[in-house]
């Protein structure tokens, strides 16, 4: 009987918003498209975050950047000798790595210099790294659409001294690796050094393995003292790195989510100041004809939950659809900027219950609320004096 | 009326759910990929993600240079969308401070 009684009222509530049907439909687009800009952040910034602090965790624990003027310089290889015998030090070693512009595309790859192999069983990349082979390459993805080749086509870059220096294609990184490797060209080191006129003897920066993981703080502050023109750079501050750019605080966040954040307080703030004067007239009728206030009440909860759970759940929806099927179409171009390539957003979809929560009651209880307060207000109003306004 | 609505939420649940079982399985996937991922940041040593490539503090944002922000000179203007959303890396390992004030 309770329930039946539930049922009706909410029916009668449907049959309502319908005779409403284009200022309410109004509303759960307007409503369904804050939830969509807020779950596209939260699921865009949260999975990159989380694939960001994955993927780094097998990034080197301890770079040494050499600085001159405030800025980065190339590094002597010979340094990595004296590090070595700070005790907790378990290898260094010197990496090579540089921007190549590109006048054809106008674009900038990242030269990496690596004579280490990958076994033949890795999927992420189709053939193999160039090794110790002079004038081969492995290339990125999003160098191999810019420069319209593939696997064992040529790929002509021109060295400091203006000689076009030609490199095979040998490998070719496969779509899965594109957020780390899109705009990669691996060669091997006299290549590098060719290609860039790089004095012998210097490194772009080393990179330094330590035995416990727990003392390189303390071997960063060692470094440093010995060489005070160094930088050190952790782990861990990669990984905070990513946490910056993707957390709360971030660019990204503030300028997407603000807006959102400005509609919804719009919206609900519309809702709460105050009923319209139809609606206040059809409480006002129903109270006459004998409805209780509990039930006029009643009307509005479900009122409310129709609204703000149907708008929740289609923005939700298209919010994953938006940044796990279609690449963050609406956001990628603001990460993308000017770049000439970039890589497909191909996002594993992290997905956190908690954040999901948190929205939930940011926006489908205050709307609740906001539905519910004003019409308690003319419920309890004498019938008389709301239906004639 | 009332059926067309809870069907309505009964499908939007199920679409989500079905989306839900979609992540466990990309998760799945991508943590079998991870010993691939693992062995080509190992090898070429990698340090940043390659979300943007149009400036050294974009492209590297963990690597790059004290005044990166202003990329050409001290007071040069922002030339970048994506500088917007990326901002300089912080520095706390150098432990260098500046204070400004009278004696």
């Amino acid at each position: 009987m309770s329930v039946t009684r539930h049922i009706n009222i909410l029916d009668y509530t449907l049959r309502s918003l319908l005779r409403r049907k284009f200022k309410n439909a109004g509303i759960i687009i307007v409503f369904a498209f804050v939830i969509f800009l807020s779950a596209s952040i939260l699921f865009l910034t949260y999975s990159f975050k989380h694939e960001a602090s994955l993927i780094m965790q097998d990034s080197p624990e301890l770079i040494i950047q050499k600085m001159m003027a405030g800025r980065h310089e190339l590094i002597p290889v010979g340094v990595a000798s004296s590090i070595l015998n700070i005790p907790g030090v378990a290898g260094v070693e010197p990496r090579y790595w540089g921007y190549y512009y590109d006048s054809l595309t106008k674009a900038n790859y990242t030269v990496i210099s690596s004579e280490t192999a990958v076994s033949g069983q890795n999927r992420l990349l189709e053939g193999v790294l160039p090794g110790g082979d002079r004038n081969t390459a492995a290339i990125g993805r999003g160098v191999a659409r810019a420069r319209f080749i593939n696997l064992g086509d040529e790929i002509s870059l021109q060295s400091s001294d203006g000689d076009i220096v030609d490199f095979r294609v040998v490998g070719v990184f496969e779509a899965g690796s594109d957020l780390l490797t899109s705009d990669v060209i691996v060669i091997g080191l006299r290549d590098f050094t060719k290609l860039f006129g790089m004095p012998e003897g210097l490194a772009t920066d080393l990179s330094v393995h330590v035995r416990n993981a727990n003392e390189t703080p303390v071997i960063a502050r060692k470094i440093q003292a010995y060489f005070p023109d160094t930088r050190p750079i952790l782990r861990s501050e990669i990984l905070r790195t990513y946490d910056a750019v993707f957390g709360w605080r971030s660019g990204l966040i503030l300028t997407l989510f603000a807006g959102a954040l400005v509609a919804f307080i719009i919206l609900a703030w519309d809702k709460a100041t105050g009923l319209s004067a139809e609606e206040k007239k059809e409480i006002g009728i129903l109270k006459a004809i004998g409805w209780e206030t509990s039930d006029i009440l009643e009307i509005k909860f479900w009122e409310g939950i129709a609204i703000s759970l149907s708008s929740f759940l289609l923005g939700i929806l298209l919010a994953y659809l938006h940044v796990f099927f279609f690449g963050a179409s609406f956001f990628s171009p603001a990460l993308k900027g000017w770049s000439v390539i970039y890589p497909d957003f191909r996002i594993v979809p992290f997905i956190n219950p908690y954040q999901i929560a948190i929205l939930l009651s940011v926006t489908v209880i205050p709307y609740i609320a906001s539905t519910i307060i004003p019409s308690w207000k003319a419920a309890i109003t004498d019938p008389d004096e709301v239906v004639r306004g | 009326m009332s059926a067309v609505f809870f069907l309505f939420i009964a499908l939007c649940i199920a679409a989500i759910s079905g989306l839900w079982v979609y992540s466990a399985g990309e998760i799945v996937r991508f943590d079998s990929d991870r010993t691939d991922i693992k062995e080509i940041v190992t090898a070429l040593k990698l340090t940043d993600m390659s979300f943007s490539h149009d400036a050294r503090y974009t492209r590297h944002p963990s690597q790059a240079d004290l005044f990166s922000a202003f990329q050409d000179s001290p007071s040069s203007i922002e030339h970048f969308p994506s500088g917007s959303v990326i901002p300089p890396p912080r520095f706390d390992s150098l432990g260098t401070s500046l204070t400004v004030g009278l004696k």
